[in-house]
């Protein structure tokens, strides 16, 4: 068996990060009149949506690469390889 | 100001099958976007413009998921070795000018000629660039093909060759993707170009990609990746000059992102298991499909400019929905060309792991 067989799946880290994630879609979608307010203001509160996009590509980012490793859904091992 | 405002107060109401929608176009547009580079936007815009979206907000709104999932998606691909930082930092300085001189031109032409005029503008630039670059991209891709050589590595074209070999003191950077230095006043009409291009019809890689591989001599896949930097910087300083304006939907961007990452993570590894060519057939074929879903809607902004006969409402719904029909099938088959590619290198790749295993075992 090779070692990259035995290599073990980030599960825990993926549910953690999906849990944090679904949090925050929750959280947007049930306080959207009061974030569309202040975002819809433009000015200094352009940050806003900003940091928003940072935090979501971070955590459902983080989140969406370890399920596909999950899934067992992983970059070719060696490229060049492969015919 | 109040424009803004009101345009700004204008979010719509999401209910779960709009969810449900975003989402879908979302990953399907991320797909395609992690194999080559970009792409997608180009059916997003126009998705939430069929909700109700006003198509300011639908621009902001699109930029705004445009850079996280740039952003992830190029961390991906840097993970593979195939993005070139610097690269994607200089053009992408240089596409946010192009950004804003784009918009400029665009703000011009709508105050002249309005709203048809604008979108006459917008469908021409896609029809004449798509065809010249689309078309030939899509004609090397078959080249490649024909020749048998889709193994080798891919040659860099004398226009790269010619690039590469002029030396102006003072303004010559190397590049890692290159493995040579290139004077920066070659890429920075190629960044402007792809930057004009992005404001224009909302896909500048589609200009970008093709120019890192033929004028610059960069291999596609590593073009492809470090388009994704481009579209991170372009789409970061877009997202913030939309957002001052508070136009920024960020509902509607965060759930396109939901399945744009997924998307993204898939389109990435995809890039992978396939031969370098096929970057080029994937943005070769919809760059050409894209084109005709463009053309249609010609003669519909011809007849509002009153330059030709006047077409009947009926005839103009049948055009614009073949037309949108057109573009969601040009990504569809992005998707599917993508997802098939990797379900065959992944095929083949067990099979020569089977084999090697087997051999070692006799």
């Amino acid at each position: 068996m090779s070692h990259s067989n035995v290599k073990r799946k980030p599960v825990g880290k993926m549910v953690l990060m999906g849990v944090i994630s679904v949090t925050l879609y929750a959280l947007l979608l049930l306080k959207q009149d009061v974030i569309n307010e202040y975002i819809g203001q433009g000015g200094m509160y352009a940050f806003l949506p900003i940091i928003t996009a940072f935090l979501f590509s971070f955590v459902h980012g983080t989140f969406t690469g370890d399920f596909w490793t999950v899934m067992g859904v992983e970059a070719a091992k060696k490229k060049k390889e492969v015919k | 100001m109040h424009d803004i405002a009101q345009v700004a107060s204008n979010f719509i109401n999401l209910d779960i099958m709009t969810i449900s929608y975003l989402f879908f176009v979302g990953f399907v547009g991320g797909l395609v976007s992690g194999f080559i580079g970009s792409g997608g936007a180009f059916v997003l815009t126009p998705a939430m413009m069929s909700l109700g979206v006003p198509g300011l907000v639908a621009v902001a709104s699109n930029m705004c998921h445009k850079f996280p999932k740039a952003l992830i998606g190029s961390i991906k691909r840097a993970k593979y070795g195939q993005v070139d930082v610097k690269m994607g930092i200089v053009l992408g300085i240089s596409a946010e000018a192009g950004v804003l001189y784009g918009a400029h031109i665009q703000e011009s032409i709508k105050k002249s000629f309005g709203e048809a005029g604008s979108n006459l503008y917008v469908s021409v630039a896609f029809v004449v660039i798509l065809a010249i670059v689309g078309g030939f991209v899509l004609y090397d891709a078959w080249k490649t093909y024909k020749s048998g050589n889709t193994n080798e590595e891919e040659k860099v074209t004398k226009l790269a060759l010619w690039v590469q070999s002029i030396n102006i003191p003072g303004t010559m950077v190397y590049f890692k993707c290159l493995n040579a230095k290139i004077s920066v006043l070659f890429t920075i009409p190629l960044g402007f170009a792809t930057g004009m291009l992005a404001a224009t019809i909302a896909v500048g890689g589609f200009i970008g990609v093709p120019a890192m591989i033929y004028v610059l001599g960069a291999p596609s896949l590593l073009a492809s990746a470090t388009e994704l930097v481009i579209a991170f910087v372009m789409g970061l300083g877009g997202s913030f000059k939309f957002a001052l304006h508070g136009l920024v939907d960020i509902r509607l961007a965060m759930i396109i992102l939901a399945g744009s990452l997924f998307g993204i993570q898939l389109g990435a590894i995809g890039t992978t298991y396939v031969k370098p060519f096929m970057i080029k057939v994937v943005m070769g074929t919809i760059m050409v499909i894209v084109l005709f879903s463009r053309g249609l809607m010609v003669p519909v902004y011809l007849s509002e400019l009153g330059l030709i006969q006047t077409l009947s409402e009926g005839t103009v719904k049948i055009m614009k929905n073949t037309s949108f029909g057109i573009m969601i099938t040009a990504l569809l088959l992005g998707a599917f060309i993508v997802l098939r590619a990797m379900w065959q290198g992944k095929k083949a790749e067990q099979l020569a792991t089977q084999e090697a295993y087997e051999h070692g075992k006799i």
